[in-house]
């Protein structure tokens, strides 16, 4: 832990747990947060190391609840080292490593394994998320009391839904005790079976077999009913259909204890990404179409999802923003759109690309903030996510107004599977800081000319 | 409009029949264009021009010694990820009569069976040097994934779901040998329109040539943003297509009527009750071809479904050009390996359109 005081000076600090946004100093020592001065003074503060966030926006460090980090299992895609410090460059400061490793986070054994490697050797905080079902498998419940002993924040079969409805609600149920929410992939997989992106026109004009909405919207409605029976908490990952909203705050309205997410790419992404045009359509289909990068779980949606996604999120119709994260080599991407791996490297993009949206006005910078600090801490029930006396110093520094290109050869990430490759993206991560250590600074990175390995 | 970069026709066609027999093929105008992927990029222009080479290519064709030196020193390979008579042969036979080198490569006969990935083994055959790749592959869009990944020319066979741009061509060339100008004239495609590469490509040709396009099939068989009973605007890319509310109203006064072989894995996946109730309600017999206007041509781009989705009676009828559509399979596409083909490597290689780079 660091002993060392810093001092982030000038910034326009926004802290939302605590309602604050004013420019202030924000001092740290011994790996807390000291104070967030009443303003700033532009004094030269004795013995602090001092970083200068004049002009630039000062945060609570990021926490994602939706992390794929491959490891154990599939280490050619990511790694607790790789996947914590590709988070660090993204201004996480806490991620939630989902359970879909070989072997599956299903037992004490894993996730011990996981907590113990990622404290020795992970950038930044992991939480791990434990296996709904043994084996990701849909039949037996894991030892959801073991696990939650292990330190799990919460219980997901990750990519397979609990298809069995009375699993699901026995798992909703056996987790009241627990005080953990039930995170189900709602998907009803055999409706648009064989889909591998949204159905509709892109979908049709591509020859691609596509997945109605609906396939989400009846699974995000049974778990919701069970919610309701079972009176358990349940959160819904990566919501992406304008019916699954209304199903969201029809619960919501009616007390469920209901809380969803939403991922950067389905905030700003829609079907006609898969084009391969950044978004634009063309007269005729061309050979940059069939972009394997935009091929992902939940499906990129049309336009009237995505600005229905980006109102609930503005309005806290939707809670959070999560990454849903997922590394995948380039033999998962380079092939056909149908062979293709489902998801997108996100950590190192996400604040960028959402940050689009306070560019254009459609959601407050301090919305933004909010659903990526206090919003998935409070999620999670824990002393995270903000700037208060006594807390652990995760911060970040971000220039609203410094413009970069993205590059996947230069994320610390150890895939390169993004559709954003060649988009100027806003809203920069230029500093962050774990526990009062600088766990990423952007001007050092620069100077030491990248840091793929 | 032609465009003048990837211009289909602009070269070979300036070419006559004797030229290309000869093999004299040295007036290269502009850019050839460098793959056939769909019928989408095509101008009606440059479609009419490659039908005009493919009338050239039927005489030939026809021909007792119909052995040509135009694609002579070229090798073609053909590789099918599916299973193919007519498409795998006519382009086999196209490329031998044009003097081309052609190699059948097929899924199951290849390292493909070993494991060995799409772009492996587009890499393996690039690197032997070849001048076309013929690609039939069950996955919609694997033609421009491997365009991406050679330089040689590719011509989509067949992808998935997607498109069949070369049935299209001689479904075009057909219709016009018969009746001419498509302006105006009212084509009824019945069957399977979802999964249909051919519907796609047909509906993209046939308008684009100026024909009404209407289509007639069971609801589960057309995409879910598509209603029966109505016409699809602009912002579908199938802009004018009809979506009879059922068969008897699309092959009303039809020019043209074409079945669609509906598969038995339809049904299986519950999109149908059963082939006999499709049979009954979308099935083309002689009592729905007196609907069509007199003289109206029954096509099916085979294989048929004897009984199916085609009675055995019109399709072996006076109406039925089936039999003339496989023939003209072969002068289509050889018109489309020459047009791709015959100017050398040289060309394209410096051709903007060319990208080998490896794309993460």
């Amino acid at each position: 832990m660091a002993a060392r005081k810093l001092a982030i000076t000038g910034g326009r600090v926004i802290d939302p747990a605590q309602r604050i946004d004013r420019v202030a100093d924000v001092l740290i020592s011994n790996g807390k947060i000291d104070e967030v001065t009443a303003g700033s003074t532009g004094r030269t503060l004795g013995d602090y190391e001092q970083i200068d966030a004049s002009g630039k926006i000062v945060s609570p460090g990021f926490v994602d609840l939706h992390t794929h980090l491959r490891d154990p299992g599939q280490e050619w895609k990511e790694t607790i080292v790789t996947g914590t410090r590709a988070a660090a460059y993204g201004g996480f400061t806490t991620i939630c490593a989902m359970p879909n490793t070989e072997p599956v986070q299903d037992s004490a054994a894993v996730v011990d394994d996981v907590v113990r490697r990622a404290t020795a050797d992970g950038l930044i905080r992991v939480l791990p998320i434990g296996a709904i079902s043994i084996g990701q498998q849909g039949k037996q419940l894991a030892p959801m009391g073991e696990l939650a002993d292990s330190g799990v924040i919460g219980f997901s079969d990750d990519g397979n839904p609990v298809v069995d409805a009375n699993l699901m609600r026995q798992a909703l149920s056996y987790s009241v005790e627990l005080g953990l929410p039930i995170i189900n992939h709602a998907e009803d997989k055999k409706i648009g079976a064989g889909g591998v992106m949204s159905a509709g026109t892109v979908a049709t004009r591509l020859g691609l077999a596509g997945v109605p909405s609906e396939a989400e919207t009846t699974m995000v409605v049974r778990d919701l009913h069970l919610a309701d029976l079972t009176r358990a908490r349940m959160h819904i990952p990566h919501i992406s259909t304008v019916g699954s909203l209304d199903a969201l705050r029809s619960a919501k309205e009616s007390g469920i204890d209901v809380t969803a997410e939403v991922t950067p790419h389905h905030l700003t992404l829609n079907d006609e990404w898969v084009y391969g045009l950044k978004g634009k359509v063309p007269a005729s289909v061309g050979s940059e179409a069939y972009d394997t990068n935009t091929k992902v779980n939940p499906p990129l949606r049309n336009r009237a999802d995505v600005d229905a996604l980006i109102d609930a999120l503005s309005e806290g119709l939707i809670d959070i923003i999560a990454t849903d994260h997922a590394p995948h080599a380039a033999t998962d991407k380079v092939c056909t759109y149908n062979e293709a791996a489902h998801g997108i490297n996100v950590l190192e993009t996400a604040f960028s690309s959402v940050f689009q949206l306070v560019d254009t006005g459609k959601i407050s910078v301090v919305r933004l903030i909010e659903s990526l600090t206090v919003g998935p801490a409070a999620i999670l029930q824990k002393n995270l996510g903000s700037l208060k006396k006594g807390s652990d110093a995760d911060v970040v520094v971000i220039d609203p107004g410094s413009k970069w290109i993205v590059n996947p050869e230069e994320f610390a990430s150890k895939s390169v599977n993004t559709p954003l490759t060649g988009v100027e993206l806003a809203g920069r991560v230029l500093t962050t800081i774990y526990q009062g250590d600088i766990v990423f600074d952007l001007s050092d990175v620069v100077a030491s000319g990248g840091v793929k390995q | 409009m032609p465009n003048p970069t990837t211009g289909v026709g602009n070269k070979p066609t300036g070419e006559s029949v004797e030229q290309i027999a000869n093999g004299d093929s040295s007036e290269v105008l502009l850019p050839p264009r460098q793959h056939l992927l769909d019928l989408d990029d095509l101008s009606a222009d440059e479609i009419n021009d490659l039908l005009d080479s493919a009338e050239g290519m039927l005489e030939i064709a026809s021909r007792d010694n119909r052995k040509t030196p135009g694609l002579r020193g070229k090798t073609i390979i053909t590789m099918f990820f599916e299973n193919s008579t007519r498409t795998r042969v006519s382009f086999e036979q196209a490329g031998k009569i044009l003097g081309a080198d052609v190699i059948n490569v097929t899924a199951s006969a290849s390292s493909v069976s070993k494991g060995e990935s799409l772009l492996n083994t587009v890499k393996t055959l690039q690197a032997m040097q070849i001048d076309a790749l013929v690609v039939r592959h069950p996955h919609s869009g694997a033609p421009y994934f491997i365009s991406n990944h050679t330089d040689a020319s590719v011509v989509n066979a067949g992808d998935g779901t997607h498109s069949h741009p070369t049935q299209s061509l001689l479904d075009l060339f057909t219709i016009r040998n018969n009746i001419g100008d498509m302006t105006g004239k009212k084509i009824a495609i019945v069957g399977d329109v979802l999964y249909s590469r051919v519907a796609r490509s047909n509906i993209l040709g046939f308008q684009k040539m100026g024909a009404e396009v209407t289509v007639s099939c069971p609801n589960t068989l057309i995409p879910d943003e598509w209603s029966l009973g109505s016409t699809l605007g602009d912002e579908t890319g199938f802009g004018g297509l009809k979506l009879a509310r059922n068969v008897d109203e699309a092959v009303d006064s039809a020019d043209v009527v074409m079945a669609l072989r509906i598969q038995q894995e339809r049904q299986d996946a519950g999109h149908l009750p059963s082939l006999r109730e499709y049979s009954d309600r979308w099935g083309i017999n002689a009592k729905r071809m007196a609907l069509a206007n007199s003289g109206a041509l029954l096509m099916h781009p085979g294989p048929m479904n004897e009984g199916v989705e085609i009675s055995s009676e019109v399709a072996h009828g006076a109406q039925s050009v089936v039999e003339e559509q496989v023939r003209n399979g072969v002068a289509i596409r050889m018109a489309v390996l020459y047009t791709l083909c015959a100017s050398g490597k040289s060309a394209r290689i410096g051709n903007s359109d060319s990208n080998s780079g490896d794309e993460a």
